[in-house]
């Protein structure tokens, strides 16, 4: 086998090999991507649909999400925007782009680091005009980015759900805000007070119920100072000012 | 021929276990386990992935220039992972998410690599996939064992079936959380290797120096 070691031959064998496995890869990529495309789609609206806590077993996705539609939101302004193709448009992405996003300075308190310009809102229509409308949010916890969804009701105040699809906080102590117990203690909480501060917190602890400031706060996770720390931040962050406060207040004012 | 084959096959569950005797492979081990499910399929990726990359290495074996074998088998192996990785996306995309990055570590899995360097390249292609399989089924083996274990008292469920009921759903079973963290799987590896050595004592080791005996004076430096 000393032509082996050749030159040549391992050459030869080298070109052979890469052009071989290139076209099994690829062939195999190609092949699967309608699959996976598809399977992403999915995921996201199972995602959305489940953070608004209007997933129903036993239907298919797609049927669910008809009810829902899709628009951009310019976050500076706080008004719907077409600059951006809804169906193409990844925030995520964008939030790394320096000519798609800001960065965010001082504000940073969900500590992202940038925010995308614009976000993508989902709207689901009633018999009355709005009945919910889902939000994207993100922030950091303890070890890991968190991303998640939280729905409002109508009066675009009250926590309609919350829920994470994303994170890798410590499986049994931060990662128990995928608990549905303590996600279900979101719904029916007001993001804003009267003012219209976004005020909605995670607190250390248990909730007082007995206190007026209740209605704006939700129990901390215990053993996860850290993950529920990150999680008020976040909340704050969305809710507020450089977060979806200017829109949700043009939504009130009657614009869409 | 067919106790060499069963021999292929079942020798690397308990004989020659690549996790257990040869130390190969703890790092997914100690990751992936603290859900049956997804252990399975880990399981599954990883031994098809050894079969097949042991039976194209043993294919081309005549043929490989030994100054670029390891790369060859890497090229084999790689491709062979972005293909199982490609699938679980778009047939099993729930599972994908959870394996995450480490699917595509398998390629740097040392199960894949050691069978195709150690017996890949010495074997006919039949014995290799065989070789392949045996070793699969022998991670596999000690995949789902650790699974079980963690998943049912690390957070009361097998399989997603709750088997123990939590507390924090309403039950009595207060979840060991060490469990769900990557060391557990450390402590049980050890305890399996232990337990597995005092029944096929073969397995043990010669000590490689021997503790002298305390001379008695009580002397210090």
């Amino acid at each position: 086998m000393a032509s082996n070691d050749s030159t040549s031959k391992t050459i030869i064998v080298a070109l052979a090999l890469c052009i071989v496995c290139s076209v099994f890869v690829s062939t195999a990529a190609v092949m699967l991507r309608p699959a996976q495309q598809a399977n992403k789609n999915l995921d996201r609206k199972t995602n959305i649909l489940a953070a608004a806590g209007l997933l129903k077993q036993g239907v298919s996705i797609d049927e669910q999400f008809e009810s829902v539609t899709t628009r951009a939101v310019d976050l500076t302004t706080g008004k719907f925007t077409d600059a951006v193709d809804v169906a193409s448009y990844d925030q995520r992405k964008a939030s790394k782009d320096p000519v798609m996003s800001q960065d965010l300075g001082e504000a940073d308190i969900a500590k992202i680091g940038r925010r995308a310009n614009y976000a993508l809102v989902y709207i689901i229509k009633g018999d009355s005009g709005i009945d919910k409308v889902i939000l994207p949010i993100k922030g950091y916890g303890l070890w890991s980015t968190l991303y998640g969804f939280v729905a409002l009701e109508s009066d675009l105040n009250t926590v309609a759900g919350l829920g994470f699809y994303e994170h890798a906080e410590t499986p049994g102590l931060g990662g128990e805000v995928d608990n549905p117990l303590w996600k279900a203690k979101w719904v029916g909480k007001k993001a804003y007070d009267e003012n219209n501060h976004a005020v909605l917190s995670v607190i250390k602890g248990s909730v007082d119920s007995s206190r007026p400031e209740a209605v704006h706060q939700v129990d901390g996770l215990s053993g996860a100072t850290l993950t529920s720390r990150g999680v008020d931040n976040l909340v704050k962050f969305w809710m507020g000012e450089n977060g979806f406060a200017p829109f949700l207040a043009n939504l009130r004012a009657g614009e869409s | 021929m067919a106790t060499k084959t069963k021999d292929i096959l079942f020798k690397p569950v308990f004989e020659n276990n690549p996790i257990a005797l040869q130390i190969l492979g703890i790092c997914s081990a100690l990751a992936v386990t603290s859900s049956m499910k997804v252990s399975l399929v880990m399981a599954i990726a990883l031994t098809l992935v050894t079969a097949f990359s042991s039976m194209f290495v043993s294919m081309i074996r005549n043929h490989i220039p030994s100054s670029i074998r390891i790369i060859v088998q890497m090229t084999i192996i790689a491709s062979l992972v972005i293909v199982v990785d490609q699938i679980l996306k778009a047939v099993a995309y729930d599972i994908s998410k959870q394996l995450s990055v480490f699917v595509g570590l398998i390629i740097t899995n040392c199960i894949v690599m050691g069978r195709a360097e150690a017996y890949a390249m010495k074997n006919p292609p039949v014995a290799s996939f065989l070789d392949g399989i045996g070793n699969g089924l022998g991670y596999s083996a000690m995949l789902m064992t650790l699974a079980v274990i963690r998943e049912l008292f690390g957070s009361g469920k097998l399989f997603g079936f709750e088997i123990l009921t939590t507390v924090s759903n309403g039950g009595w079973y207060v979840p060991n959380g060490l469990l769900l963290l990557p060391p557990s799987a450390f402590f049980l590896i050890g305890l399996v290797i232990w337990a597995l050595r005092s029944w096929k004592k073969s397995q043990v080791e010669a000590p490689e120096y021997k503790i002298a005996a305390n001379s008695g004076k009580g002397e210090t430096a």
